[in-house]
C-alpha cells in the first residue's frame, strides 16, 4: 500500500546522494535570520533603509518585533500599576505579574545578591520580562524572535557587564574591586596565573550569556523548520504525521526553553552581580 | 562534496553526545538526592536547572561553530 510513497522517498534520497543535488534550503535561513522586509499574511512590507553618518541604521524585522515587545511590556505594566490604586489585593492579571515579580525577587535576587539587592532589582526585572516577551512573541505565527539575533543578545550581555562592573566598583571602590577579584590568602607564586584568568573571566562570563541565549533561541526554530521542511524535500505525504508530531513536540519544548532561558539569563546576571558586590564569598 | 558540511555534521553529533552524557549524569544524581531527602527537592531542582543550562550553553558554543561551518 505504501510502496509508491516509499519508492518516492528512496528515489529522492538516491538522487541527492548520487548527484549531490543541492536542495533549496534557503528558506530556513530566511525565516531565522534578520531581514529588511516584514512578512505579514498576504502582504510583504519593505522596511525603510536609513543610513546615518555611514552607519547602517535601517529598520529590520527584529527591530520591529523589539518595538512590539516594548509596547506590550509598557502597556501591560502601566495597566497593572494602576490597579494597585484601587486595592492592595491583586486580582486577575495583576496577580499573575505579582507571582512573576515575587519569583524574581525571592528566588533570583535575594539568594544571590543578599544585602542591598533592591538597587539591582529594577534591572533584573527588566531583563527577565524583556527576554521572556521577546521569546514568546517569536513563537506566535508570523512573529520573529528578536533574541535570536546575536546583536540583541550581545547588547543585553553588555548591559549586564556594565551593571556588574559598576555595581562592584561602587561597593568596593575602583581599585578595591580589582584587588578583590583574586581570592584572599593565595600563595604569591599563583598570582601570575590567577590575575589573567580572573581578568579574562570578567569578559567570558557575559560572552557566554550572549551566546547561550542566542544559540538556544535560534536552534529551536531551525529544528522546527527542518522537520517541517522534510515534507517538502522528500516530496511525499507519508512523512506528514511523523514530521508534524515531532515538530509539535519540539514546539512545546521551545515554550519551556523560552521560559528557562529568560530565567537563566537573569539568574546568572544576578549571580555575577552578587559575586562582584560581595567579593568576600 | 564539501568537507565543511561533513565536519559540521560530525561536530554536532559529538557535541550532542557530550552534552547529553553530562546532563544525564546530572539528572540521575538529582533524582537520587531527591529520593533520599524529599524536603530538599525544590532546592535540588533549582540547582539542577542552573547546572543543566550551563552545560547546554557549552554544547551550544560548539553548535554555533558547526552552523558557521555548514553555512560556508
Amino acid at each position: 500500500m505504501w510502496v509508491t510513497e516509499i519508492n518516492t522517498i528512496v528515489d529522492s534520497v538516491k538522487t541527492v546522494a548520487q548527484t549531490g543535488a543541492k536542495q533549496d534550503t534557503g528558506w530556513i535561513m530566511h525565516h531565522v535570520l534578520d531581514s529588511r522586509t516584514l512578512d505579514l499574511p498576504f502582504i510583504e512590507i519593505q522596511l525603510p533603509q536609513i543610513h546615518l553618518f555611514g552607519i547602517d541604521l535601517s529598520i529590520t524585522k527584529h527591530l520591529v518585533f523589539m518595538w512590539v515587545s516594548l509596547i506590550v511590556l509598557i502597556s501591560f505594566f502601566i495597566h497593572i500599576s494602576k490597579t494597585y490604586k484601587k486595592s492592595l489585593v491583586p486580582h486577575g492579571a495583576t496577580n499573575l505579574s505579582e507571582i512573576l515579580i515575587i519569583f524574581v525577587r525571592d528566588e533570583i535576587a535575594k539568594p544571590t545578591i543578599g544585602k542591598g539587592y533592591e538597587k539591582f532589582l529594577p534591572y533584573l526585572l527588566t531583563s527577565f520580562f524583556f527576554i521572556l516577551t521577546c521569546n514568546f512573541i517569536g513563537l506566535i505565527p508570523y512573529g520573529s524572535t528578536a533574541t535570536s539575533n546575536i546583536s540583541v543578545t550581545a547588547t543585553l550581555a553588555t548591559i549586564s557587564f556594565v551593571v556588574i562592573q559598576v555595581g562592584g566598583m561602587m561597593k568596593n571602590g575602583f581599585f578595591g574591586y580589582f584587588k578583590g577579584l583574586v581570592p584572599h590568602g593565595m600563595p604569591v607564586w599563583l598570582l601570575p596565573i590567577m590575575i589573567p584568568v580572573e581578568l579574562l573571566g570578567l569578559f567570558t562570563k557575559p560572552f557566554a550569556l550572549a551566546i547561550r541565549l542566542f544559540a538556544n533561541m535560534t536552534a529551536g526554530h531551525i529544528v522546527i523548520l527542518s522537520l517541517l521542511g522534510l515534507i517538502f524535500i522528500l516530496h511525499t505525504y507519508v512523512v506528514v504525521p511523523v514530521s508534524v508530531s515531532f515538530a509539535l513536540f519540539i514546539y512545546l519544548l521551545e515554550i519551556l526553553v523560552a521560559l528557562l532561558q529568560a530565567y537563566i539569563f537573569t539568574m546568572l546576571s544576578s549571580l555575577f552581580i552578587g559575586m562582584a558586590v560581595h567579593q568576600e564569598h | 562534496m564539501d568537507l565543511a558540511h561533513l565536519a559540521a555534521g560530525f561536530g554536532a553529533a559529538l557535541t550532542v553526545i557530550g552534552g547529553a552524557f553530562g546532563i544525564g549524569k546530572l539528572a540521575s544524581s538529582a533524582m537520587e538526592a531527591s529520593g533520599r531527602q524529599p524536603e530538599a527537592a525544590g532546592d535540588i531542582r533549582t540547582s539542577m536547572i542552573i547546572a543543566a543550562a550551563l552545560i547546554e550553553g557549552i554544547s551550544l558554543f560548539a553548535l554555533v561553530i558547526c552552523i558557521l561551518l555548514a553555512l560556508k
